[in-house]
């Protein structure tokens, strides 16, 4: 009758015993080690409730630490991890499996346990698969996003070790014992065979046997022991990071200053200014360096690496924690250290790439605008920003013009646009400093305004009483700017008679749907102008009486498609306009950033490799036949066009707003 | 040390400049009054002069349209106290009439510095540091980039044209015209403004009427000439640098 | 009051400022609706030797230690008592970073009026440009003596100078004990760059160049046209040139054969020291800018869409 033998070759006794107070005590001690890096979090970092809908927060954990779907998001290093990771999990399992049977329930008799014998079997090769996937990775592939440190090859060596070591106890065994179900265990069976082959006597094969008895549950010890200090840390430290990720902030939403109990606002010079989970999102981090490698400043020689700032601030935590927990809100400036300089922080476009693709769901765009809030706070920004920021402050654009000559693009058009001050509309459209301000975009906006006309919409502007909505001011980190001028367009916009908003520019629709203030949106929808087309165009409203035929690219912007997921909507409408879509190579939630978000459009720009809106070009440009590249964002329109012409690709792409293939199509 | 940084308030040429129907003044409805330039750069200079030797800063300013604003401003930079004049600057007023009319004002403090701008845009008699401290009977130097203060004297950065600038010293208390600050006047966030509106006052003193003698009488004002403009060449940028290549090779510049 | 107009010199290391021959020829033509003399007020240390090419009818002459460089207080104090004793019907000076100052001093201490930013007097009213460039004011001459501070823009500086000079008249130089100014040096602006002044072909460069990469399509520009970039005072804050390239009131004045200025408002402060340029080509895409009223040939064109287009054509030019 197939059935568990524990402890094969040992007799019960102080060994048995032995065993258990090793590794648990191990185990817990490295549970100890873990308790003291977390209490660092909470003594150090300021209190946030991360605790609530503690279902829906486990199901997160299911999904992205045991279900690794974001891990899988890359096909070879997935597969690779799954491979490690679910070898792992099973071979954890299984133990405490053995555990139960022996202690508690022996339910490992029969076919149970053959079942168990060819699953933990099965799983030994996949693991050393994975293992030697991931040294082919790291010394023959190279890729540079990874550390390339030593710790990481010997944490592999260290648990492929257990593993051999575990499969030679077993095979050892089945030598010894040779019992009839033996198939059962495929990968040990053969083994097995080998040390049958050898023709060595029983008393050597339990020799041999022992040594790595002993060897593997010391292995493992060690592996418990070490762990905190090795990468593997992330195994405990990545479920936490995941249970405690932000849920009930949607992505496009920052969050708002804190403030002490004067209230008075709290910005982010020490580590202690940051919340504990800020800093759990240091230990969370695993070095994968997905985010270096999808960050559009990090890839043109900026200073900036997404990696650098999650690591920069676990180095921080560890280095300076211990005396940050004794003296009360007080250490060392956080700003200036390796990964989190002035210039590193200011870099930033906060286009989201970064929290988009890690694994572990960390927030960095969130910590750099606290850490810029504090640059702010102090006057630290570069000229060309402050001029920019007065601007606003003075005239409510950035562009240092008259705020009367917001609607000057608009004066020449006949019939005149209904003004939504003065009386009401179905659609309010909110229309942005630069399809306001900027002439070289005069043209889109106006094909805008015939767009609507000929739909026949409801529509009105605010002419002089629109400001700029204010979403990149506050990822620059002028919360008090961001306030001023939402309360002026709030005043606006509470006079107001309207039934949804639809704007030109993505970061005014992220801005106005996530942050301004819930009952003054009062519910209505705030749409982009691409939603919009396409409700009309799927309604029938709106219907074209050209096939453009063109061949085409679509730039997903980042405030549109990775923070607010409008990824189909401006697709179909260019396909309704007949025009055909070649996608990039890095589309959708992947798609690049032009580099002008974050403020960045407003900041001096230093000496880089190549301006991202220039690689994006020359992505578009390697697509076969592809004659136009189009945008929907007004910030788009300028960085691509000038990009453009500086890869004096000028001849070869146009590029052009969705707008003007709606309006060619009409 | 006591600093006094009498500022003034000038139409912001970010907006269009409108006559009004009298044909000799600025038309007031379309003007919007913002801190003249050189007055921020005092402002700055005068913060950076409080940091490094400490002491106190006084602002002063008329009571015109956004001045609150300015004060506060000015405040959160690290201005100790703030004044605005309330008189009839609304109805005209040029560089003398402002010099006298801050003159009790600064008299009362009894600076050992006033720091104000060189210029302004729209002044047409003169600046008001020089001619506010003939009213005070002390040294005014104008065009400053740089001061520091040690034991009674400034030393100064004065700049002339080409480049060159020149050091000179002044036995204080003296007027200076600041044109730049040694640094660019810092930024202010408006959070730190908003709270310095809660704790900070503005006193605000009557100037009376204002006296405006020592400026000509203005007759007209007008946009300049517009048959002088420059013959404007139109087209893509192709086209106007070609027909601008070949007017060049005419004059035999090429 | 008698009907003469004074002309103050302003000079420096030997040299006369250029807006003084401006001031002079102002003086020569107001003086023949006034009917008085031209009078140079020539104040320096060993200084008389300046006056021999100065288009005025008499120069006095006042020899000082203390007066040796052109200062406000020293001045002012000798000034203000020669302009007491004489009356004249108008005091000119250059609208400078010394003459104004002097000019507020005077008209303070004595009582005058005074007209800054003026362009020109004559047939009893005066004109100013204001704000920017943006505004031009015109009033009647007050009648009693009065300070002018002029700007450049009417008169050529030719037209100040004369081969026969003034007759030279030395004046008894007053106590000039307990100044409480003290000029200590001068300190050169930063050298080791070429000297924009002598340039034949000047590419101005302004606000409009927004990057400081951009600065390469200048650069590109320049060389095509064998010339030099030069740019004015926000360009040069930023630090993307040196002060040697600077042009306007606090930087160099220029005269070449072709300034192409480029996205450069024509702000007074710049614009006074341009004018001697022969031919100006502007571009700016706001079709207000002052820059418009001086140049001979624009375009709005924006300037980083133009300049390498230009660049181009140039190159198209010479080489074919």
């Amino acid at each position: 009758m197939p059935e568990k033998t524990d402890f094969f070759g040992v007799p019960w006794g102080w060994a048995h015993i032995l065993v258990y107070v090793v590794v648990i005590g191990c185990f817990l001690f490295m549970l100890y080690r873990l308790y003291l890096q977390a209490r660092l979090w909470w003594k150090v970092g300021r209190p946030e409730k991360r605790w609530d809908q503690p279902f829906k927060r486990f199901w997160r954990v299911i999904q992205y630490i045991f279900g690794q779907s974001k891990v899988m998001g890359q096909l070879y290093p997935g597969l690779m991890h799954v491979a490690i990771f679910w070898s792992f999990l099973v071979f954890f399992a299984g133990t405490a499996a053995a555990v139960i049977n022996t202690r508690v329930y022996p339910f490992l008799v029969g076919r149970p346990y053959l079942y168990y014998k060819l699953i933990l079997d099965l799983f030994v090769p996949v693991f050393l698969i994975g293992v030697m996937l991931a040294e082919y990775r790291r010394w023959v592939q190279k890729p540079k996003r990874l550390t390339f440190e030593d710790r990481f090859s010997w944490s592999l060596i260290l648990i492929a070790f257990i593993v051999v070591t575990g499969l030679m106890v077993e095979s050892l065994r089945l030598a010894i014992q040779q019992p009839a179900w033996a198939a059962w265990s495929p990968v040990a069976s053969p083994v097995s065979q080998i040390w049958m082959i050898t023709g060595a006597s029983e008393a050597t094969l339990y020799a041999i046997y022992y040594v790595f008895y002993v060897v593997h549950p010391l292995l493992v010890c060690l592996f418990f022991v070490l762990l905190p200090s090795t990468p593997m840390f992330h195994v405990l430290t990545t479920p936490l990071n995941v249970f405690f990720s932000r849920l009930n902030r949607p992505l496009g939403q920052l969050a708002p200053v804190p403030q002490d109990a004067k209230g008075v606002p709290i910005y982010t010079r020490s580590l202690c200014n940051l919340t504990w989970s800020q800093l759990l999102n240091g230990d969370g981090c695993t070095e994968c360096g997905r985010c270096q490698d999808a960050c559009p400043a990090h890839a043109a020689g900026q200073p900036i690496n997404p990696k650098e700032i999650m690591l920069g601030l676990r180095n921080a935590l560890h280095s300076d924690g211990a005396i940050l927990d004794k003296r009360e809100g007080k250490g060392p400036d956080l700003i200036g250290k390796p990964g989190l300089t002035e210039d590193i922080l200011w870099s930033c476009s906060s286009c989201g790439a970064c929290v988009q693709e890690c694994p572990v769901l960390n927030e960095h765009v969130d910590t750099i605008v606290d850490m810029r809030r504090y640059l702010v706070s102090e006057g630290r920004l570069d000229s060309k920003a402050q001029d920019v920021l007065n601007s606003l402050g003075r005239y409510g654009n950035s562009f240092g013009q008259s705020e009367r000559a917001r609607a000057k693009w608009a004066q020449t058009l006949e019939p005149k646009i209904k003004d939504a001050r003065k009386g009401p509309v179905e659609y309010l459209w909110f229309v942005g400093d630069y399809a306001s301000y900027s002439p070289a975009l005069t043209d889109v906006t106006r094909s805008t305004a015939n767009v609507f006309q000929k739909a026949g919409i409801d529509f009105g502007i605010l002419y002089e009483a629109e400001r700029n909505a204010g979403n990149d001011v506050r990822r620059v980190g002028e919360e008090g700017l961001f306030e001023m001028l939402a309360e002026k367009n709030g005043a606006a916009l509470a006079k107001c008679n309207f039934k949804a908003i639809v704007t030109t520019d993505p970061h005014s629709y992220n801005t106005l749907k996530h942050e301004y203030p819930a009952d003054l949106i009062g519910g209505r929808p705030v749409l982009h102008y691409t939603e919009l087309l396409d409700q009309l165009i799927a309604s029938g409203r709106l219907r074209f009486s050209k096939s453009l035929g063109y061949k085409v690219t679509y730039q997903d912007p980042c405030y549109l498609g990775r923070y607010n997921m409008v990824y189909e909507a401006p697709r179909r409408v260019i396909r309704a306009t007949g025009c055909e879509i070649h996608e990039m190579p890095r589309n959708g939630k992947r798609a690049l950033c032009c580099g002008a978000g974050g403020g960045r459009i407003w900041m001096e720009e230093k000496a880089i490799k190549e301006r991202p809106s220039e690689s994006r070009i020359r992505e578009a440009v390697g697509l076969d036949g592809v004659q136009c590249f189009v945008v929907s964002c007004p910030k788009d329109m300028r960085m691509y066009g000038d990009a453009v012409k500086t890869t004096g690709q000028e001849q070869k792409l146009a590029v052009k707003d969705l707008i003007e293939l709606v309006n060619a199509a009409l | 040390m006591k600093i006094v940084v009498p500022i003034q308030l000038v139409p912001d040429l970010v907006e269009e400049l409108v006559v009004d129907s009298s044909g000799a003044a600025l038309d007031r409805e379309s003007l919007r009054w913002k801190l003249s330039e050189p007055d921020d750069h005092a402002i700055e200079q005068a913060i950076l002069l409080k940091e490094k030797g400490g002491g106190e800063v006084v602002v002063l300013a008329p009571d015109l349209e956004g001045v609150d604003d300015v004060l506060f401003a000015a405040a959160a930079k690290g201005a100790d106290k703030l004044i605005k004049l309330t008189g009839d600057f609304e109805g005209g007023f040029n560089e003398h009439a402002v010099a006298r009319a801050f003159l009790p004002w600064v008299k009362e403090v009894q600076p050992d510095l006033v720091l104000t701008g060189v210029q302004t845009h729209n002044g047409l008699d003169g600046a008001v540091g020089a001619i506010m401290a003939e009213y005070l009977a002390v040294p005014y130097v104008g065009y400053i980039s740089g001061v520091s203060v040690a034991g009674g004297k400034a030393t100064l950065h004065k700049d002339y044209p080409g480049g060159l600038r020149a050091e000179i010293e002044v036995a204080l208390p003296a007027v200076l015209g600041i044109s730049s600050a040694e640094s660019a006047p810092r930024y202010v966030p408006i959070s730190k403004v908003r709270q310095v509106m809660k704790t900070s006052r503005i006193d605000t003193k009557d100037a009376g009427g204002l006296d405006l003698g020592g400026a000509a009488s203005v007759k007209r004002m007008f946009p300049p000439e517009v048959a002088e403009r420059a013959t404007m060449i139109q087209g893509s940028a192709e086209e106007v640098a070609a027909k601008l290549a070949a007017i060049m090779k005419e004059q035999g510049l090429v | 009051m008698n009907q003469d107009i004074f002309v103050v010199i302003e000079h420096r290391r030997g040299q006369i400022a250029d807006i003084t021959y401006v001031a002079l020829a102002q003086a020569q033509a107001l003086a023949k609706e006034t009917g008085g003399k031209v009078v140079a007020l020539l104040l320096g240390n060993n200084a008389s030797g300046l006056a021999k090419n100065l288009a005025a009818d008499s120069a006095w002459t006042i020899d000082q230690a203390a007066l040796a460089e052109f200062a406000s207080e020293a001045y002012g104090k000798v000034l203000a008592g020669v302009i007491k004793e004489k009356s004249p019907r108008a005091v000119l000076l250059g609208d400078t970073t010394v003459g104004a100052e002097l000019a507020g001093l005077l008209s303070a201490r004595l009582g005058l009026p005074l007209i800054t930013s003026c362009l020109r007097v004559g047939a009893g009213k005066y004109m100013c440009k204001i704000c920017g460039g943006k505004m031009m004011v015109e009033g009647d001459l007050p009648a009693e003596t009065v300070l002018v501070a002029m700007i450049p823009g009417s008169f050529k500086v030719e037209q100040g100078q004369s081969a026969k000079g003034p007759e030279v008249t030395p004046l008894p130089a007053p106590d000039l004990s307990g100044l409480r100014v003290t000029f200590k040096q001068y300190i050169e602006p930063q050298t080791g760059d070429i000297d924009i002044t002598v340039q034949k072909v000047l590419v101005g460069i302004g606000r409009g160049i927004e990057r400081q990469d951009n600065l390469e399509l200048a650069n590109e520009l320049a060389e095509a046209l064998g010339g030099a970039v030069c740019a004015s005072r926000p360009v040069v804050d930023q630090g993307w040139l040196p002060t040697s390239r600077l042009v306007g009131k606090s930087g160099k004045t220029v005269k070449p054969k072709l300034y192409l200025a480029c996205g450069i408002s024509g702000a007074p402060e710049h614009a006074e020291t341009i004018t001697g340029s022969e031919m100006i080509i502007a571009v700016n895409t706001d079709p207000a800018a002052p820059i418009f009223g001086m140049a001979k040939y624009g375009t709005e064109v924006n300037m980083l869409d133009l300049m390498p287009a230009l660049s181009e054509a140039i190159r198209k030019i010479k080489g074919g």
